[in-house]
């Protein structure tokens, strides 16, 4: 598979997507127990909307952290798929993470960045990716070599299949139209940690 | 034993594996010693809370960690500590080497080591100062007991009265 490699794209070539279409397109190929966690606000709303898999992880509020959290999970859980969710907004306030990623090399981490140009959770003004830096670009200049945009709907799932089946570390960036969530994530951060951590085996059962 | 002898034995004792840091000069004996153990996994980060989102995705994942730092970066978490150790009751244990007092000779380092112990009281974050010695075992140990048993994270401040600290 070439996913990665047959259609070099740039930003401004690569067809605006939807968010919560290209969510549900990556959940529903996630068949070996992968980690997928949520970046801040709308990532994750539309994370949850997807489906209420027990292997997600709903990060509140430590906007940039997604990756990093991602990392150490990839790290603790060298077996298990772990995906990354991340806003455009968010992956610029921790670009350095991507530098992390790329020296540890983790080969079971995929970073799929969410670029609608806008911080939109908070009334949708740009970010430098609107403005024209290159999370792809950037990725690369990071040392991740297994970077790149997703032409279209179906050039994503090709990806997704290549990154879920092959050795990462991998990062897959969508350009996103302005369609907002349609619903919210529960806040409760405790039974978010523990419904997660069952899921991922590192909690017993209640009462077990 | 030197200070950093004593901190590795207590590491592996709670079966710490996980080191990720942002140096300091202070911390220079013990960084080495993890490094060049195969028991532990400790890599460099960017920024302090990148540390704090990598330990808390281990932690979940089953394996523990020990974040290293200096009062700078500390100065850095607290968003990181209030959004997320705090919060969803992950275990983050912190070991900060203290500039800013004792001799210090950056008036920056000495007015951003003032927010430190402020900043881990208002989290109600359990903290204390490594100053001697023959305590190091001792605190290292129950603050990351505590720390595991509560779900919450702890603090260790390297004292310069213990490691001498940094002077010009
Ligand atoms: C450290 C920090 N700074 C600012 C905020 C406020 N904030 C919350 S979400 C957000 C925007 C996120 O933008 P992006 O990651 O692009 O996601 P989008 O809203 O576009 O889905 C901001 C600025 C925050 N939560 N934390």
């Amino acid at each position: 598979m070439t996913a990665f490699s047959n259609r070099p794209q740039t930003r401004d070539s690569v067809k605006i997507m939807s968010r919560l279409d290209l969510t549900k397109r990556l959940v529903a190929k996630l068949h070996k127990h992968e980690a997928v966690i949520g970046g801040i606000g709308n990532t994750n709303f539309d994370l949850w909307a997807s489906g209420r898999r027990a292997e997600n992880f709903y990060m509140l509020g430590s906007m940039g952290l997604a990756v990093p959290i991602a990392l150490g999970l990839a790290i603790a859980q060298p077996e298990r798929g772990v995906i990354a969710l991340e806003g455009d907004g968010s992956i610029l306030m921790q670009l350095g993470s991507l530098a992390t990623v790329a020296s540890r090399a983790p080969k079971n981490l995929l970073i799929v960045v969410m670029d609608n140009g806008t911080y939109q959770i908070t009334g949708g003004q740009p970010t430098a990716t609107g403005l024209g830096a290159d999370i792809v670009a950037i990725a690369k200049g990071a040392g991740l070599s297994q970077a790149a945009w997703a032409a279209d709907e179906g050039h994503f799932e090709e990806m997704a299949d290549q990154a879920l089946a092959e050795p990462g570390p991998w990062l897959i960036a969508v350009r996103l139209d302005a369609e907002k969530p349609k619903i919210q994530t529960t806040r409760d951060p405790v039974q978010i940690r523990s419904h997660f951590m069952r899921g991922i085996g590192t909690q017993p059962a209640w009462g077990s | 034993m030197t200070w950093a002898e004593i901190i590795v034995d207590v590491l592996k004792r709670n079966n710490i594996r996980l080191v990720p840091y942002v140096p300091d000069n202070v911390l220079t004996p013990l960084i080495k010693a993890i490094n060049e153990d195969p028991f532990f996994t400790a890599f460099t980060c960017t920024r302090e809370e990148e540390a704090v989102g990598i330990a808390a995705g281990a932690w979940m994942g089953g394996m523990r960690s020990l974040i290293l730092m200096q009062t700078s970066g500390f100065a850095t978490l607290p968003n990181a500590l209030a959004s997320l150790s705090v919060p969803f009751q992950i275990p983050i244990v912190m070991l900060v080497s203290e500039r800013g007092t004792l001799g210090e000779f950056n008036i920056g380092q000495a007015l951003v080591a003032k927010t430190m112990r402020p900043v881990l009281d208002a989290l109600a974050i359990e903290h204390h100062t490594l100053a001697r010695l023959d305590e190091v075992d001792f605190i290292t140990d129950r603050t990351i007991k505590q720390a595991v048993a509560t779900q919450q994270p702890g603090c260790l401040i390297l004292s310069p009265q213990l490691t001498g600290g940094k002077v010009l």
